[in-house]
């Protein structure tokens, strides 16, 4: 990794030279303009090598076996998650392995049944998980459907009552009622980091200290932050955090929660079986330690090493860097879509304060339609309600197309992206 | 641009100009159908002959991408005012068409139109905005019929 100037400037260039996919050819043989890394990131060959080296060289069940192999999967799934825990300055026992963050998230929101339910014949549940009818969860109105449906399907089982914090027609969280929003009643705050779909920040400072206030635990949804900001966990004022692994160069079937170890000790295990007991009988059982308690069932041991090595190519670019290289890519694309006659931009329109996540829409045409016919230019953009439909019902549409970026794009990509639409208008007629 | 294969001139002016859209009355069935992935949804109402042999008056009413819209008005052509035995017959050709990769000799005799919508058999991603309104019709036969 080479920084071409004293300040933030990478050299894209060489790091698009380690991402393999980027060189192959799409439809029609068109360079691949891969502009959906809000989905799914491409991996550097570091990461696919890690991973497959874990299967050529010491494949073996971790944290069972005495043998060689075993130590040094054992170990290397461990380091993962050291690496990953210091990542976001957690500490290796407050990380949790899961298949991906909509896991992470019903894991938190079961533990909180399963207390629920479990309270009834034992006196030792946290009182602080227990929830009753008239209790209440509060998530936002632009929250992806990972962090909205498990606190639904929570507040069904449970009689606890869903709160929203709303968003404007303009697509912005409305916090002007906050102080209502959460009160006395208020026992789960679970907000997204950074929207999926309009690339919005929460105002996290805000919800923690009322949630603080109140004795409410909050959780965030940081999917889309850690990935593209610097994350300390300790500063978000959070009690635990979900996220995926494959859309921060990772491998697909790795997600993280991090939580503090009070939250973890507390909380009763999700997915019970293997690997996450400490003595097992016919009649009862007793449980390991967290993060372990969490952890049933063999791990995806390769993924996490590939995890791992993604975070540590992360860490060699710096994500303050990650950081500014997608500022100055969302400032060229929101500068470029605003000159575009016909183009409405939804959420933030100013570079400062949000993601790279861009969602917009062309007058008179069908996201769908758009995204055709970007894909023949082997454009890569998604096209859709991106899994947060409630959003789509404020903002009056159907669907959107949305751009997101990540540090293998550079200025060419938004270039191909803005002359797209131009063609894209071309096409039906509309220009 | 392959495009023009998928989005033929025909299928931008079914598009554009939709044939036989707004929902009528009166009607025995109902269906609404969305596809969950982009918003898009339809609505169809069909009401029969007094021996439900035939669909006397098939409308629907939609919103959604170009082909989802376009297949929805030339379902529209080929089966307002036909017998439930042809139904079966185009859609079942329609069906054929699009899980065919594009690899078909259509009847137009049956489709009509339809068989413009063969490029589009091409691209996996769009069939289900093609067959929205074909699967929406279908239902709301079968409830039109008092069998749901």
């Amino acid at each position: 990794m080479t920084l071409t100037d004293s300040k933030f400037k990478l050299d894209i260039k060489q790091i698009q030279l380690d991402f393999p996919i980027l060189s192959r050819e799409v439809r029609n043989n068109r360079k691949l303009i891969y502009l959906d890394s809000a989905a799914t990131s491409q991996k550097p060959q570091v990461v696919i090598d890690a991973q497959n080296n874990f299967y050529e060289t010491i494949n073996s069940g971790v944290h069972r076996g005495a043998y060689y192999l075993a130590e040094l999967a054992t170990d290397a799934h461990e380091h993962a998650r050291e690496v990953i825990a210091s990542f976001v300055n957690l500490k290796p026992n407050e990380i949790v392995f899961t298949k991906n963050a909509t896991e992470s998230l019903n894991l938190l929101s079961y533990s909180f049944l399963n207390a629920t339910l479990k309270s009834k014949n034992d006196p030792t549940i946290d009182k602080r998980l227990i929830l009753k009818p008239g209790d209440e969860i509060l998530v936002t109105e632009l929250e992806h459907h990972a962090n909205l449906v498990p606190w639904q399907e929570l507040c069904l089982k449970t009689g606890a009552v869903l709160k929203w914090i709303p968003i404007t027609d303009e697509g912005v969280l409305d916090y002007s009622k906050i102080d209502s929003l959460i009160n006395s009643r208020t026992k789960i705050v679970a907000v997204s980091h950074m929207s999926n779909v309009l690339g919005s920040i929460t105002d996290l400072d805000l919800i923690s200290k009322a949630s603080k206030s109140v004795g409410a635990f909050l959780f965030v949804d940081a999917c889309q932050s850690v990935p593209h900001i610097p994350v300390d966990f300790h500063k978000l004022g959070a009690d635990a955090i979900a996220w995926s692994g494959h859309k921060m160069l990772g491998p697909l079937g790795i997600g993280l929660l991090g939580a503090t170890e009070e939250l973890l000790e507390i909380m009763p295990p999700f997915i019970s079986g293997g690997s996450m007991i400490e003595t097992v009988s016919m009649s009862k059982s007793t449980f390991a330690k967290a993060p372990k308690k969490f952890e049933a069932g063999t791990p995806p041991a390769a993924e996490a090493v590939g995890l791992g090595a993604a975070v540590e190519y992360l860490q060699k670019i710096g994500m303050e860097n990650v950081h500014n290289h997608e500022r100055h890519l969302t400032k060229l694309m929101l500068d470029g879509l605003k000159e575009i006659k016909g183009v409405t931009i939804y959420g933030p329109v100013d570079d400062r304060d949000r993601g790279s996540t861009v969602s917009f829409a062309l007058d008179g045409l069908h996201p769908h339609d758009v995204g055709q016919v970007l894909d023949d230019m082997g454009i890569a953009v998604r096209v859709g309600n991106h899994c947060a439909r409630p959003i789509m019902d404020k903002l009056k549409v159907q669907s959107t197309t949305r751009a997101s970026t990540y540090i293998y794009n550079d200025d060419s990509d938004i270039h191909a992206l803005l002359e797209g639409i131009d063609e894209v208008f071309g096409f039906f007629g509309k220009k | 641009m392959n495009l023009t294969n998928m989005y033929q001139e025909v299928i931008l002016d079914h598009y554009k100009s939709p044939r036989g859209k707004g929902l009528k009355e009166p009607f025995q069935g109902e269906s609404h159908h969305v596809n969950p992935t982009c918003g898009d949804e339809i609505t169809v109402r069909v009401q029969l002959t007094d021996d439900k042999q035939k669909i006397e008056k098939i409308s629907y009413e939609s919103t959604g991408c170009s082909i989802s819209q376009a297949s929805a008005s030339i379902m529209f052509e080929q089966v307002d005012g036909n017998s439930l035995e042809n139904f079966d017959k185009i859609s079942g050709e329609f069906l054929a068409m699009m899980q065919s990769k594009g690899i078909f000799e259509p009847s137009e005799d049956l489709l009509g139109d339809g068989i413009s919508m063969i490029g589009v058999a091409q691209y996996p991603a769009r069939i289900k905005c093609a067959l929205l309104s074909w699967v929406a019709a279908k239902d709301a036969i079968i409830r039109a019929r008092g069998e749901k």
